[in-house]
């Protein structure tokens, strides 16, 4: 069953359509991500599915029942909603306690005083926030005052978590022990959970479906190997991971990559090729070095950064970026040498 | 880690410096209030609290205690209320022209008080004040629907004028709050109004408070308002029976000590106020600042929206248009008491005391050029001390810091009256009835003005850009020359407006200090309306608010250009 | 160009010792980068060599000057050092349009002006910022105004180039980019670079050589990256330069015993004497297999982060990362998922003394 659904929702800020008729569903217990840049309209989606804003057009539903629709002019107040949130600046109330910041929304809602008591204490146990209750979320650190956030939106075991950038506001440190401790929570209470980032390896480690945006229109929907093994365009390609692109053209019937011919193993797709071309798309890391055949190249720069051995090849006017691991390392500097890309991807070049 | 200077004890120039900064401010501002401290407390050479306590349960002096009480405490409540209820007005619901009213509301910071107490009498006093005229007149009451002589009517007057301390402090925390906290609340399952009662207000609650307290401390020391429509109802607070005990007495000992005494209270009382807002703003300001910025839900006013606008615009009217017209209306009218009429209107007024009568012309002069010259002073004064507090590693700098702060703890009239302690011949210098006593006083007054406009301005200098310039290969005077004094300019230059303004509209100092030929714009107002002439007394007052106003949009002008650089 | 040369170098703050007994040694014409945790004192060690701090001991000389000695109280100001310096937070000098930052230098150092206008010019161009002279600092990007500050600091082409984390505060790909405009400018103009960062990868990609420093100020290791990331030094060399993994063994009756839970060991013998050793290596030393040679382990966590799929194995009771390129993953079937069990072995092993991982945590 759809937990939550979004039909056609769209939002026009002035001239600027913020998000363009957008349509998702998120199962029960299904992590989904959005995922773009910032401006892409993620957040604003978020903010329409909380009831902070208002919808131009479409409708959304938790389970049979609309929340927000434009036709019916009908917005269920966000405080009614009975959804768990967590905003990227924390948002704790420094002038509460701990302990009083996770029970407030138990309060409001009126529960007796033993049950307040009890659900708080269990959040605040989840989180790993139990010692230090009674202080204030101001002597936590980042990552703390997180938490407290993350045990407040518990604490009413919400049906839906709506997580609005948790982690970019943590040191880089503590961003991946957040993540891990998200995600478990996850496991253990299975929330539906629409949550938005612009990290792309945040949204491949959290999320069962992630959901790329792009200036208010959906991209692609799909399980994080979908969307890393076959992006729908160029921008999907490039947002997600470390990306090369070359441009192969046509020249009397004979491809040619920066100038100098070039015969790929596995050619593009026909259509392309009629229409005079295409991007070649490949990841650093899926480039192999050859000393013949292959497209040929010299290497520009080569940079040991540990684990990786970062290149960046010429091929002809073009800079190409590839990345070998230390047990596997590549040409110097200055040689010339020849490129395969293992598992190459077309695009249209007017992408 | 932030040394500017590598330590190079054989220059000794941060020792000079130093030396200089820590002289000065004992020079204008240590002994000055020592010497109140003295004259209250040591009796012929002897330590006595009894005589200190003898003075304070005299009647009079007993009665001006309570009375600032009454009075700062009343102006303090109605000012919060006031205050916070259009803070709130104008940064969370959809009130119309909110930008417009934000502006409007701080109007009042820019007029003296005095002033507006004066006009208010001019409407209100309980006989002559054209309203109550005119009520008597159109309805046939037999007295006055409000009388302005009153603890009510004061409080009334400076609550008008005070009020800005708080909402500026709680329209500014409210706008920069991050929206979430709120947002948090309401997906939280609470609704506006829950909201506003258990997240909101609490949050802003240390900025209300520090708004409070700086109306307490300003309530308490204030002299002008009560002065106006106290004193002829025998309602004395501190600073009015100072200024009678010292201008009546004519020096007498014992007025010089009664007036100590109450110097004193008024001292331990300020600085007590200081401490509190101190510790309120170190402990209670929350982090509550704006990450990524949405606008705050806005509370829908509906039907009260128009309503709230006309009691706005009614409020500005009755407190701003309304006094500014009346004085310059009084100050046109040929005699005080005529009905407004063409005929009864004249410019004249305003030509004579601008151009013929000495009184008034001297008063210009001598508050442009104290103003003026006070302003520079201070000014350069305040960047070295400024300099050596922020930016210099010296020993001792805890002495300075605090000597800096001590001046915002001392009212206008306790530093009026220490500095005729110091300055009338003990110390071999007299400078009593001189423009330089003045001078003096104004120097000690705004010091802390300039002191706050030029650490700000220091902080802004990162050690690195001083640092930068030296790896570059200036020599350390270089570096001044070239990055630390043209980056520190704006910061001189509001310090040197902050005092020129507030100086040339100075009554409470000046009142206590002036003499035959050295009245300021103040207190020539102030003493023209004593003796009656009312009239004039209001044309003057027209003209200091027309320099007032103009010089205000200057800065406003001059700090937008500085400000971009 | 010079060289610079510290010997029994000393700085401390009241009771409190940042550094002590340092000896380094910056060739001419090098490129050398002083990598440790935030507070080591490493931003001390640079501000001593700029001279903004004095040695409570010890020397230092740049090229043939000895431009601070205790001892004999020499203690030349930073105006007269010959450097160029840039720092993290650009300081650049906000009343002064680009050109004027850059030229500001060669204006101190008295050059004339239709020369110091050419060399501004050049050094303008070098770093990119060609047509923007004029701009004021707050009209450019930090990227931008950590250009003009680099540009400001090599334009009178000084003997030393101090960097203080310069790249901090700027996003990912411009810390890249720039990482290599620096490296660049630095061949092209031989100066000595003495950089000063917490940042490994930074450290390693633009570095000719390296000094890693731990907390309490002391250089744990001194190598050309290659050295310093393939032989580090000790536990702590391994663990601050990236992610790191630490087995514990121990003697048994028959041979080695690995992990909390003492399994037998598989791998080759510790190369060191005594009972007890540790096993230090990186996630990407990890082999894995289904059912292979090795230690058993199961997969407590399996997270997909687009080139790599990143794992945590239970290894007798000892977590382990493994971080394997996910298209190898793929397509080898080493597609994990959380609770499977596993076979590691390890491409790469270094070996410490029993209690030193501990110490680095």
């Amino acid at each position: 069953m759809a937990c939550i659904e979004l039909n056609d929702v769209t939002k026009r800020f002035g001239k600027v359509t913020a998000v363009d008729r957008l349509n998702l569903s998120i199962e029960q217990g299904e992590c989904v991500a959005m995922l773009g840049p910032s401006g892409c309209g993620k957040t604003t989606t978020l903010r329409m599915v909380a009831g902070f804003e208002d919808l131009d057009d479409g409708e959304i539903r938790v389970g049979e029942r609309i929340i927000s629709s434009r036709k019916a002019r009908f917005y269920l107040p966000p405080e009614n909603r009975n959804f768990g949130m967590v905003f990227q600046a924390f948002a704790v109330w420094p002038h509460l306690s701990v302990f009083e910041n996770v029970a407030f929304p138990l309060r409001i809602r009126k529960l007796p005083k033993a049950e307040v008591q009890a659900r708080t204490e269990e959040a605040l146990k989840h989180t790993n926030l139990w010692s230090v209750a009674d202080g204030s979320p101001d002597d936590l650190s980042g990552g703390g005052k997180q938490r407290v956030a993350l045990a407040r939106a518990l604490a009413i075991r919400p049906d839906v978590m709506l997580l609005d950038e948790p982690l970019s506001s943590l040191d880089p440190h503590f961003r991946e022990e957040m993540r891990f401790e998200i995600k478990d929570l996850q496991r253990r209470f299975h929330h539906s959970i629409l949550y938005v980032t612009h990290d792309q390896s945040e949204a491949m480690a959290l999320s069962d479906r992630i959901l790329v945006m792009k200036a208010g229109v959906v991209q692609q929907v799909g399980s994080p190997l979908e969307i890393y093994g076959a992006p729908a365009n160029r921008f999907v390609f490039e947002f997600i991971g470390l990306s090369s692109f070359l441009k192969v053209g046509l020249r009397d019937g004979k491809m040619e990559v920066g100038g100098a011919s070039y015969d790929p193993p596995s050619p593009p797709p026909s259509n392309l090729i009629a229409a005079g071309g295409a991007w070649l798309a490949a990841r650093p890391n899926e480039i192999a070095f050859t000393s013949e055949g292959g497209a040929a190249c010299t290497v520009a720069r080569k940079a040991c950064l540990g684990e990786v051995i970062d290149y960046r090849v010429r091929v002809g006017a073009v800079e190409v970026r590839v990345q070998k691991t230390r047990h596997d390392p590549g040409p110097a500097e200055g040689e010339a040498c020849g490129l395969i890309f293992a598992r190459p991807r077309w695009y249209p070049l007017e992408d | 880690m932030t040394t500017v200077v590598p330590a190079q004890p054989r220059f000794g120039t941060a020792q000079i410096l130093f030396g200089l900064s820590v002289a000065i401010l004992v020079i204008v501002v240590a002994v000055p209030v020592l010497l109140i401290f003295f004259n209250a407390f040591w009796v012929n050479g002897a330590f006595n609290v009894i005589d200190v306590v003898r003075v304070l349960s005299q009647h009079e002096t007993y009665q001006a205690l309570l009375n600032s009480l009454i009075l700062a405490s009343g102006v303090t409540v109605t000012g919060t209320i006031v205050g916070t209820f259009f803070a709130w007005l104008v940064t969370r619901t959809d009130l119309p022209f909110k930008g417009t009213m934000k502006v409007l509301f701080l109007v009042p910071f820019m007029l003296p008080s005095f002033i507006g107490a004066l006009a208010w009498k001019m409407l209100l006093s309980p006989r002559s004040g054209y309203i109550n005229r005119m009520f008597m007149d159109v309805f046939g009451l037999d007295g006055p629907v409000f009388d302005i002589y009153t603890y009510g009517g004061i409080i009334l007057v400076e609550t008008m004028y005070l009020f800005p301390f708080v909402f500026i402090q709680v329209a500014g925390a409210l706008e920069r709050m991050d929206p979430t906290l709120e947002e948090s609340a309401r997906i939280s399952g609470a609704d506006l109004f829950t909201i506003t009662r258990k997240i909101t207000i609490p949050l802003v609650m240390p900025s209300i408070l520090s708004g409070s307290l700086l109306i307490m401390l300003y309530s308490m020391a204030h002299f002008g308002t009560v002065a106006v429509l106290g004193i002829e109802v025998g309602i004395y607070n501190i600073p009015t029976l100072i200024y009678e005990k010292i201008h009546q007495s004519a020096g007498s000992f014992a007025s010089i000590r009664t007036g100590t005494v109450l110097a004193s209270v008024l001292v331990v009382t300020a600085a007590f106020i200081m401490w509190l807002q101190n510790k309120v703003l170190s402990r209670g300001r929350y982090q509550i600042i704006a990450g990524k910025s949405f606008r705050p839900t806005q509370l829908k006013l509906r039907g009260l929206r128009i309503p709230l606008l006309v009691f706005c615009i009614a409020y500005i009217g009755i407190t701003i248009v309304l006094p500014t017209a009346t004085i310059f209306m009084v100050g046109a009218l040929k005699t005080y008491g005529l009905p407004f009429t063409v005929e009864n209107m004249t410019l004249y007024n305003y030509k004579f005391i601008l151009f013929d009568w000495q009184l008034t012309r001297d008063a210009i002069r001598n508050s442009v050029s104290l103003g003026f010259v006070a302003a520079l002073i201070t000014m350069f004064a305040g960047v070295i001390i400024s300099y050596v507090i922020v930016k210099m590693k010296v020993r001792g700098k805890g002495i300075l810091e605090f000597l800096g702060m001590l001046p915002f703890s001392v009212p206008g009239s306790v530093i009026a009256l220490g500095v005729i302690l110091a300055w009338s011949g003990k110390f071999g210098i007299n400078i009593y009835n001189t423009v330089w006593i003045i001078l003096v006083a104004y120097i000690a007054r705004y010091m802390a003005f300039s002191l706050k406009a030029n650490s700000a301005a220091l902080e802004q200098v990162h050690d690195s850009l001083v640092e930068a310039a030296r790896a570059s290969g200036a020599t350390m005077w270089q570096a001044l020359k070239d990055i630390v004094v043209p980056l520190v300019r704006p910061g001189m230059l509001a310090a040197f407006f902050l005092i020129f303004l507030p100086a040339l509209r100075e009554l409470t100092v000046s009142v206590l200090l002036y003499g035959p030929t050295t009245r300021t714009i103040g207190v020539a107002i102030y003493t023209l309306n004593e003796d009656g002439e009312t009239v004039y007394s209001a044309a003057l007052a027209g003209i200091a608010l027309i320099i007032i106003v103009f010089g205000e949009s200057v800065i406003k002008r001059l700090f937008k250009v500085a400000r971009r650089g | 160009m010079a060289d610079v040369r510290i010997a029994g170098l000393e700085k401390r703050y009241a009771d409190h010792v940042v550094l002590s007994g340092l000896d380094l040694t910056v060739a001419d014409g090098e490129c050398f980068t002083l990598l440790g945790p935030s507070g080591c004192g490493k931003t001390v060690l640079l501000r001593l060599i700029a001279g903004f701090e004095a040695p409570g001991a010890g020397t230092i000389a740049i090229g043939d000057a000895m431009v601070a000695d205790a001892v004999a109280e020499t203690m030349i100001p930073p105006n007269e050092r010959g450097l160029g310096m840039v720092f993290q937070d650009y300081a650049v000098w906000p009343h002064m349009n680009v050109a004027d930052n850059v030229s500001y230098p060669l204006k101190l150092a008295e050059v004339p002006v239709p020369e110091r206008r050419a060399r501004t010019q050049a050094a303008v161009e070098m770093v990119g910022l060609g047509g923007l002279e004029a701009r004021l600092p707050s009209e450019l990007s930090g990227g931008q105004q950590q250009r003009v500050a680099l540009a400001r600091a090599f334009v009178s082409e000084p003997q030393l180039l101090l960097l203080d984390e310069p790249l901090n505060n700027l996003d990912a790909n411009l810390r890249e980019e720039m990482r290599f405009e620096i490296k660049a400018l630095q061949k092209k103009l031989g100066v000595t670079v003495f950089y000063v960062t917490h940042d490994q990868e930074i450290a390693l990609g633009i570095s000719d050589r390296l000094a890693v420093m731990d907390d309490t100020g002391r250089l744990r290791q001194i190598g050309t990256p290659e050295e310093i990331y393939e032989r580090p030094a000790d536990a702590f060399v391994l663990s601050f330069l990236g992610v790191s993994n630490f087995l514990p063994l121990m003697k048994g009756d028959d041979g080695w015993l690995a992990g909390k839970q003492r399994v037998p060991w598989t791998g080759a013998s510790p190369a060191l004497d005594g009972d007890a050793a540790c096993a230090g290596f990186r996630p990407s030393d990890v082999v894995l297999s289904r059912d292979g040679a090795g230690l058993d382990g199961r997969v407590q966590r399996a997270s997909f982060l687009g080139s790599t799929m990143d794992y945590l194995i239970d290894v007798a009771g000892t977590p382990v990362r493994a971080a394997l390129p996910s298209h190898e993953c793929l397509e080898k079937g080493l597609m994990f998922a959380e609770g499977e069990s596993c076979r590691i072995s390890l491409a790469d092993v270094h070996w410490f003394p029993e209690g030193q991982a501990e110490s680095t945590r």
